[in-house]
């Protein structure tokens, strides 16, 4: 929290990283935060508990869904599945993200305007 | 409804998410602990990657947008909680907030159902009272009533309006029904054709009375009442067709009003056909209430225009009888004055209603400065707790908020508790209320009156609510964390909003009082003034009325009258009988008549002042106690043999001959045709309207007298009020005594009216006795009120003040100078809102001149009273804590705390 180098993501960033795991499978949340920490090779630094609140958000906004199951390690953990509309949520925030990322390159790439 | 469910179910969702977390955690130290960290350490190396728990869940529950509500709902919780840990705090407060509350709810439900609430007639608003005022007609015009329809003038407006649906004219009066139990007098109500059409209300059972009922000395059918019905036929459904025996004719029913229908403002049995004879009517004969239905888009003053219209039609087409001049009438200038039924019906009480209502609200503006008050004390000794949460990351909004809760949930609670007071005061009111209060029955805490106690709830918690809580929880008050200082005394700021309440208290309580002390005084004067009766209490009265089925020879009737006189006169403990065709304040319509004076010269000769006329018994005038001032009364012997005597009040007297004395041997007549009498006896002025009325000027016939309408034998007044002077009036005993001595004359006479004087005495000032119980409640609760105000902040002052009080003493000052130094500064409290609350009542009383008597709105003396009162309590209320501040012992003082 008191890292100074750290930068905040920005507003939807982590939702769109949860969706975009989920929907290479249904994961429970210490295994959904390992993952993003890994395949991030730890370049963004998220804090765990983040990972909550957005997942209550997306649980509101039905993009989500969430069962009681067992863990790998035999614990009772709730169970985070992509839905349909989570995935078509998901290609949106993608796609414009997308085009977003393409314009900030634009402008900085070096020689131009 | 799903954000219920999830509000409802929100305690599983937050177990869950906390149970998740905490499982995230433990996954998170097993496997460092499986990477070979030890527990102690990987247990804080968890905690530190996961971030801080407890925000982690409050921010996931935000998501779901409950903050708003949880917090509400802990606000609620921690305010029961502080008020159930001040009872006695608590139990003031709401018991204040409750009964003011309770007493506005009461007022309010009197005044809605009285002057808002729409009368019960379909489509109500389109219904008026054709009222007309005659300011040239002499005499008639200072009475309310104005001048009544006459049966021309009905015909004529029936036919010739344009902006009327319907119209018609009625009038009150009584009959004997016999044949079905003893012989009973009921009342009855006379209508022409048009006036149910315009009341609208469709009967129960049967048909209305129709154009074909109204057939002169044809048929002659009737309606009855619901009430009469039920009472007399059981509510029998075949009652349609059957006869009933009313002033000993035989008439046929043919329908039932139903429940609760009000004839305008009269109670009735029997509604009969006036059965107005078009052939005979003339001009004159003022004697019906007119009422009518405005045709949809008209407006009251068209009708008035329209009515101004067709008067001259009127006076060309009838006439008062060969000779008479049609258009005396123009200098009666008669005047359309229509108003809407509802305000016939409501009379003259909404005056009073308002300024009922306008006293009791300004009791709930002070019931509302006291828990000010109360809430202002209570924040200022939690001023440290406030800050404390503050401190802690509470906002002041979140602070302000908490207190507002408090004080809705204290308004809402006390609205709850009078709502529950109203309606036991409702219920009251409806059974003990003056039966002169129109529509009283009506009464009762309706949708609009329940919205208006929690509109009050509301206002005023707000009211004493945001006080405190924008004064020491807003973001410009000062909440330091210092501690309450062993040195510090209240400073002069701290006290201003308290010290202003009680000013303004004292200004409100002031005002009340005023008008209460103005209605006293009103009352007061009513009650010395001379009535022109005596004793009241052991006037015995009951009225008889003998129709000529029963009795047709008028001279009969006398005879009849004379002989039930006597037999009154000889019932044990009697001391004297008579009768007089209506006693004084009975509320009858009064009959006028144009009165012409011998030696007097009158404007074409044909039109003279109206005057009030009644004929009177030999016997009336010592047995009602009125005086005699000149001349005799007439005897017995003088109206069998139909002598032309008269006997007139004193007021005529000295109107038309300066003094009674000269009026003996004066000559007077009705008509010009008729014989002159001479006036033998000038009778004591008479408060004949009510005590607040001036006496007008009356004339006394004898009770048989020759025909006023052309020849024919002479008349006798066959309904009369006998009076009986006895001290056993109004006891069950004396009054079967007064029915057999009836009885023993003629079994089929009916007793009606049976009541003491005094009844219709206090009923012709329940008015002002009904304004002066409001008002003097109103007071007593201001007063009462003002003082607990007073002596809440002048303690809490001394308390505050103890220690430097205690430091004076230790120093040597004198006890009584202390005394004299708190003293003085309740005493400049209570000198600033007399000062206010004086010139505020100046101007507020003038609002209730018309319900004053004998006394100006602005009474100096009243106004002193009321004051020196007010000075007197405030200062009593100042000394009790002033006292107790000089007794404490200065060693107690400064060690205390």
């Amino acid at each position: 929290m008191s890292k100074t180098s750290q930068r905040d993501l920005f507003p939807g960033a982590l939702e769109m990283m949860i969706l975009r795991t989920l929907k290479r499978q249904p994961l429970h949340g210490y295994a959904l935060a390992q993952h993003i920490k890994r395949t991030s090779d730890d370049l963004l630094q998220i804090e765990e508990g983040s990972l909550y609140p957005a997942l209550q958000r997306l649980l509101k906004q039905d993009l989500v869904k969430a069962e009681w199951g067992t863990s790998s390690t035999n614990r009772r953990v709730r169970i985070y599945k992509l839905t349909p509309a989570g995935a078509k949520h998901l290609q949106h925030e993608v796609s414009s993200f997308e085009r977003m990322l393409e314009g900030i390159t634009r402008v900085l790439a070096p020689g131009e305007s | 409804m799903s954000w219920l469910t999830q509000l409802f179910s929100r305690r599983r969702l937050y177990r869950e998410l906390s149970e998740e977390i905490q499982a995230h955690i433990d996954e998170k130290i097993e496997e460092l602990v499986a990477d070979g960290m030890p527990w102690e350490e990987a247990k804080y190396a968890a905690l530190r990657e996961f971030g801080n728990t407890s925000l982690v869940e409050e921010k996931s529950r935000e998501v779901w947008g409950w903050r708003l509500v949880e917090d509400f709902l802990s606000d609620i919780h921690y305010g029961l909680r502080t008020l159930l840990h001040n009872p006695v705090f608590t139990v003031v407060a709401l018991l204040t907030i409750s009964i003011g509350i309770a007493a506005n709810t009461a007022v309010f439900s009197v005044v809605n159902s009285i002057l808002l609430k729409p009368l019960h007639y379909p489509h109500a608003e389109e219904l008026v009272a054709l009222h007309q005022t005659a300011p040239g007609a002499e005499g008639l015009a200072d009475f309310e009533n104005g001048l009544l329809l006459s049966p021309s003038m009905y015909f004529t407006y029936a036919e010739q309006n344009r902006t009327f649906q319907s119209l018609g004219v009625w009038g009150t009066g009584t009959g004997n029904v016999t044949g079905l139990a003893e012989p009973e007098q009921v009342r009855t109500v006379g209508v022409s054709d048009g006036v149910l059409q315009t009341l609208s209300v469709p009967p129960v059972v049967g048909r209305w009375l129709l154009a074909s009922d109204q057939v002169p000395r044809g048929p002659e059918r009737v309606m009855l009442s619901y009430g009469y019905w039920q009472r007399r036929f059981g509510g029998s459904p075949t009652v349609v067709g059957q006869t009933i025996v009313l002033d000993s004719r035989s008439r046929e029913i043919v329908g039932v009003m139903p429940e609760g229908f009000q004839f305008v403002d009269a109670d009735f049995d029997v509604i009969v056909p006036l059965a107005l004879d078009r052939g005979n009517a003339i001009l004159a004969g003022f004697g019906f209430h007119g009422i009518a239905r405005l045709k949809p888009g008209a407006t009251i003053p068209d009708g008035n225009a329209d009515i101004a219209r067709m008067l001259p039609i009127w006076m060309d087409s009838w006439t008062n009888g060969p000779g008479s001049n049609p258009h005396i009438y123009e200098t009666w200038k008669i005047t359309p004055m229509i108003r809407p039924l509802k305000q016939e019906v409501i009379g003259n009480v909404s005056e009073l209603l308002w300024v009922v209502m306008g006293t009791i609200g300004v009791v709930m503006l002070i019931a509302c400065a006291n828990v000010t008050n109360l809430l202002l004390v209570r924040v200022e000794a939690r001023q440290q707790e406030l800050a404390v949460r503050a401190a802690l990351g509470a906002g002041w909004t979140r602070i302000v908020r908490g207190l507002l809760v408090e004080s809705a949930m204290l308004g809402l609670m006390g609205g709850l508790v009078g709502i529950g007071l109203a309606y036991a005061g409702v219920r009251f009111l409806v059974a003990t209320g003056p039966s002169n209060l129109p529509r009283l029955g009506e009464i009762s805490l309706d949708a609009r009156t329940l919205s208006f106690a929690f509109v009050l709830s509301v206002l005023s918690s707000l009211m004493f609510g945001l006080v405190p809580a924008l004064k020491y929880a807003g973001p410009w008050s000062k909440s330091a964390l210092r501690s309450e200082g062993r040195t510090t005394s209240a400073t002069r700021e701290r006290h201003r909003a308290r010290n202003l309440l009680v000013v303004g208290q004292v200004a409100m309580a002031l005002v009340l009082l005023a008008s209460a002390g103005l209605m006293i005084r009103t009352f007061e004067a009513l009650r010395t003034v001379d009535p022109g009766f005596a004793d009241p209490q052991h006037l015995q009265l009951v009225r008889i009325s003998i129709p000529d089925s029963l009795v047709t020879e008028p001279e009969r009737v006398t005879h009849l009258q004379n002989e039930i006189v006597d037999k009154l006169a000889a019932i044990q403990g009697v001391r004297s009988a008579g009768f007089v065709s209506e006693m004084p304040m009975e509320g009858f319509d009064s009959m006028w008549d144009e009165i012409f004076a011998q030696d007097k010269v009158y404007a074409d000769n044909t039109t003279a002042p109206m005057r009030l006329y009644k004929y009177m018994s030999p016997g009336l005038l010592q047995t009602a106690g009125t005086r005699l001032v000149a001349g005799r009364e007439m005897t017995w012997g003088e109206i069998y043999r139909l002598r032309p005597v008269v006997m007139i009040s004193e007021s005529l007297a000295r109107e038309m001959w300066g003094t009674p004395s000269a009026a003996i041997g004066m000559r007077v007549r009705e008509f010009p045709k008729m014989p002159w009498h001479e006036v033998i006896g000038v009778v004591q002025d008479v408060r004949e309207k009510g005590v607040q009325e001036t006496a007008p000027e009356i004339v006394y016939w004898p009770p048989f007298k020759e025909n006023l309408f052309g020849p024919g034998p002479a008349q006798a007044m066959r309904t009369v009020t006998f009076a009986i002077r006895s001290d056993r009036a109004g006891t069950e005993g004396f009054l079967n005594e007064v029915h057999q001595a009836v009885w023993s004359v003629n079994s089929n006479l009916p007793l009606a009216s049976v009541r003491i004087m005094q009844d219709v005495y206090d009923k012709s000032m329940a008015r002002a006795s009904f304004t002066l119980v409001m008002l003097g409640i109103a007071a007593t609760m201001a007063l009462a009120l003002g003082i607990i105000g007073i002596y809440g902040v002048m303690s809490y002052t001394v308390s505050q003040r103890q220690r430097e009080i205690g430091v004076r003493l230790a120093l040597g000052a004198q006890r009584g100078h202390v005394l004299q130094m708190v003293l003085q500064q309740g005493t400049k409290l209570a000198l600033a809102g007399v000062a206010i609350g004086i010139g505020a009542g100046l101007g507020l009383t003038r609002l209730m001149t018309h319900l004053l008597f004998g006394v100006t709105a602005h009474d100096p003396l009243t106004f002193a009273a009321v004051s020196s009162l007010l000075i007197l309590v405030a200062l009593l209320a100042c000394y009790i804590p002033a006292r107790r501040a000089i007794r404490v012992d200065p060693v107690v003082a400064l060690r205390y705390e």
